[in-house]
């Protein structure tokens, strides 16, 4: 932030002289005593409605058209058919449309969208599926689909390669693959401004159990849709950034968009039952964006890309971004409870990335 | 007039209130500016207070379009905040936002409000204590560094008057030009903190042009009055001197109040001892049309209070943080009364001097006077 130009240079150099003897005793029975404010404001109110580090109010998911906490789960499989081959195809039409969002109570954002929400809606595929996806750009620039996966250079979604030009559409098509928990984003030029405008999303592939005998358990656990997996909470987090007023610096960060959403009503967690969290860090300006759960350390599987934790037991995990990963834990052995999760920079904490998980008994 | 001269005057009238009426119904702007690009939310931090419950602000609207405040920032956090009244924030509007904070003393703290379309406006509170309050005995003590800042160093000056009596012609032209470039100095000073302040202040009361209008206004003003029996003279003089060094003073005690408020200053003893020195010139300068006068001891005692105290009631308001537009309005007003004394010290001084070949004399005071003042102010 700038400084303030508020005192002139005269009497800013007079800021040494030091308490003089002739106001000395005067000033000094006027000692600062906010150090003593009362101490009993501490109690063991869940923070969200102690805290005075907050913003204020609500962020009303009709204006919005999408509500975090659906967002968590609200994986879109697509329209789903057999191809002549017998394998699967996912098929999905999405748009992208110029919309006002709100990001935090009161404070609107001029976003780019996918299916006019931010982050875009969670594609959810199997290893090998056949992807198709019609893309039509109802808004005021050109924008792309680019897949952080495997596919032909025809289908990359960068300029010259699959970009729509407003009124225009393209369908991309390739197949999921590696699994993994994956993203994709525009990417037309300015990349920065149409990132951080709001255009992106989550690609999850799970692992298709049949090729992979070795770990078929596991693999089990990671498809949507078997029983292995209906155990688990799993949940998608996006961790975001908003520059509202476009000086190269965020003033809002957040998991899936609204600031302090998940702080002011805490996800509900099944004490027994596992939690999976596939995140992606999209965060535009800040060099990395992190991961932090209270009291609890996980798995993790950086890129999702594994079947074996490229990390074991954590507390904390950082990614640049893009760059995105699957982290397991639980809180079966835990009393119930208030469970803080956060960035682990503390500016990205009070600038709205901070959330609970509420255990139940 | 006559009729034949009215009517094509009325029919002009007529046909410029139709136009005015075609441009406000046909909006013509619309198709220069778009018509969708909406004006910029304009907010102004007035002042801020800080007391044990947290920060309190005095914000106004600044803009064409009402503000609406979504959200308040305190080093880069987002933080609970009450507005008062709530709602949008009108041009000319002013609202209360209180913070409650556990803010850590002698540290910076920044401020920003982020308004509903992402802009923010920020201030940053450089080294945070508490806004002093105003009880009978602190303001005893300002009273008493006010007198230090004005009434003794005023009285001083003008105590110097029988030494000066024994001076010649050549040593009170002397004189009368060392008062003019003393003056120089404090118009020049005045001016400078009256922008300064006007800067700061919001933009919907155009408070830079306000200066200049005012000085210009407040020379009129107060040189028709001086003038109502004439070419001011000896007693009269030394009121309009006063008078002007008053409010010169007044605006020095807003400064030192407003930066004891901001904690930017340690009031400290060299510093109003400073002050002093500083001042000692003005006394000077208001004793000069009294050289060759009997005056009394109460009109002498008038004089210094008229040029001294305004000091004490300037720390007084300043320390209270007093919202910019009025610390400019008070220094405009003093800048056209040093601007009227200039003008009526440099008409003494050529009729005094008139018909002497001492030119090198009344340079010499001027230069004097105006490296007195300045280097005295490196006191400062």
């Amino acid at each position: 932030m700038a400084g303030g130009k508020f005192l002139p240079s005269r009497r800013r150099l007079l800021a040494g002289s030091g308490l003089g003897a002739l106001l000395g005793p005067l000033l000094g029975r006027y000692a600062y005593a906010a150090d003593t404010l009362e101490t009993a404001r501490n109690t063991h109110l869940p923070l969200s409605r102690k805290s005075e580090m907050s913003t204020v109010g609500r962020v009303d998911p009709e204006f919005n058209g999408f509500d975090p906490h659906a967002m968590l789960g609200d994986w879109d499989g697509g329209q789903v058919s057999r191809l002549a081959d017998g394998r699967r195809l996912r098929e999905y039409d999405i748009v992208a449309r110029d919309r006002e969002i709100e990001i935090a109570p009161g404070l609107r954002f001029a976003a780019w969208t996918y299916n006019g929400r931010v982050p875009g809606p969670t594609l959810r595929a199997t290893e090998g599926d056949r992807i198709r996806i019609r893309f039509r750009n109802a808004g005021s620039h050109p924008h792309t689909m680019h897949f952080h996966g495997i596919h032909a250079a025809r289908m990359d979604g960068v300029p010259g390669a699959g970009e729509a030009a407003p009124g225009e559409s393209f369908v991309y098509e390739f197949d999921a693959l590696p699994f993994g928990c994956h993203l994709y984003h525009c990417h037309s030029v300015p990349l920065k401004r149409h990132i951080h405008k709001g255009l992106y999303g989550a690609f999850i592939v799970d692992p298709d159990p049949e090729r992979h005998p070795e770990r078929k358990e596991v693999a089990r656990s990671r498809l949507l849709g078997t029983p292995e997996n209906a155990d688990w909470q799993e949940f998608v987090m996006v961790m975001n950034g908003f520059d509202t007023n476009f000086d190269g610096e965020n003033e809002v960060y957040a998991v899936n968009t609204v600031a302090h959403v998940y702080a002011k009503q805490p996800i509900r967690i099944e004490r027994q039952r596992p939690v999976r969290i596939y995140l992606v860090n999209v965060t535009e300006f800040d060099p990395v964006n992190s991961f932090h759960v209270h009291a609890n350390f996980f798995d993790y599987y950086d890129h999702g890309t594994t079947l074996e934790p490229t990390l074991r037991t954590v507390d904390t995990i950082m990614q640049i971004q893009a760059q995105r990963g699957i982290l397991e834990f639980t809180f079966a052995e835990h009393e119930p409870g208030l469970y803080m999760f956060h960035a682990h920079q503390s500016e990205f904490v009070e600038l709205g990335w901070m959330g609970f998980f509420e255990v139940q008994p | 007039m006559n009729a034949r001269h009215t009517w094509p005057m009325i029919v002009l009238a007529a046909v410029l209130v139709l136009a005015i009426a075609a441009f406000v119904r046909f909006d013509p702007l619309t198709a220069l500016t778009g018509g969708s690009v909406p004006a910029p939310p304009a907010l102004t931090i007035e002042r801020v207070t800080v007391d044990q419950d947290g920060f309190h602000l005095s914000v106004r609207g600044d803009g064409r379009e009402p503000v609406q405040i979504a959200q308040v920032l305190v080093n880069e956090a987002y933080w609970r905040f009450e507005q008062t009244p709530p709602g949008p924030v009108a041009r000319g509007e002013r609202v209360r936002i209180d913070i409650p904070f556990m803010w850590t003393r002698g540290e910076p703290h920044e401020l920003r409000l982020i308004t509903a379309d992402g802009s923010t406006f920020d201030h940053v509170v450089e080294v945070t204590t508490t806004t002093p309050v105003l009880t009978m005995e602190r303001l005893a003590g300002y009273a008493l560094v006010g007198l230090f800042v004005g009434v003794v160093p005023v009285a001083l000056g003008m105590a110097l008057l029988p030494a000066m009596r024994r001076f010649g012609t050549r040593g009170l032209g002397f004189l009368l030009a060392l008062t003019l470039g003393l003056l120089a100095f404090l118009l020049v000073d005045t001016f400078a903190e009256a922008l300064e302040a006007a800067e700061r202040a919001a933009g919907v009361f155009d408070a830079e042009v306000m200066v200049w209008l005012v000085a210009i206004a407040s020379f009129a003003i107060i040189m028709a009055f001086g003038r109502r029996h004439g070419t001011p003279r000896g007693h009269a003089l030394a009121a309009c001197l006063a008078f002007g060094i008053g409010l010169h003073n007044l605006g020095e005690g807003l400064a030192i109040g407003g930066a004891v408020a901001a904690g930017e200053l340690a009031l400290g003893t060299f510093l109003v001892l400073g002050f002093t020195l500083h001042n000692i010139t003005e006394g000077i300068g208001i004793a000069t049309p009294l050289v060759r006068e009997r005056v009394r001891l109460p009109a002498w005692l008038g004089l210094v209070l008229l040029a001294g105290l305004p000091a004490v009631f300037g720390i007084w308001l300043g320390v209270r943080a007093a919202a910019p537009q009025w610390t400019a309005l008070c220094l405009a007003i003093g800048a056209g009364a040093i601007a009227q004394v200039l003008f009526e010290i440099g008409d003494l001084l050529r009729r005094t001097a008139a018909g002497t070949a001492a030119t090198w004399n009344p340079l010499a005071g001027f230069l004097a006077g105006v490296g007195v003042m300045y280097a005295t102010a490196l006191l400062v």
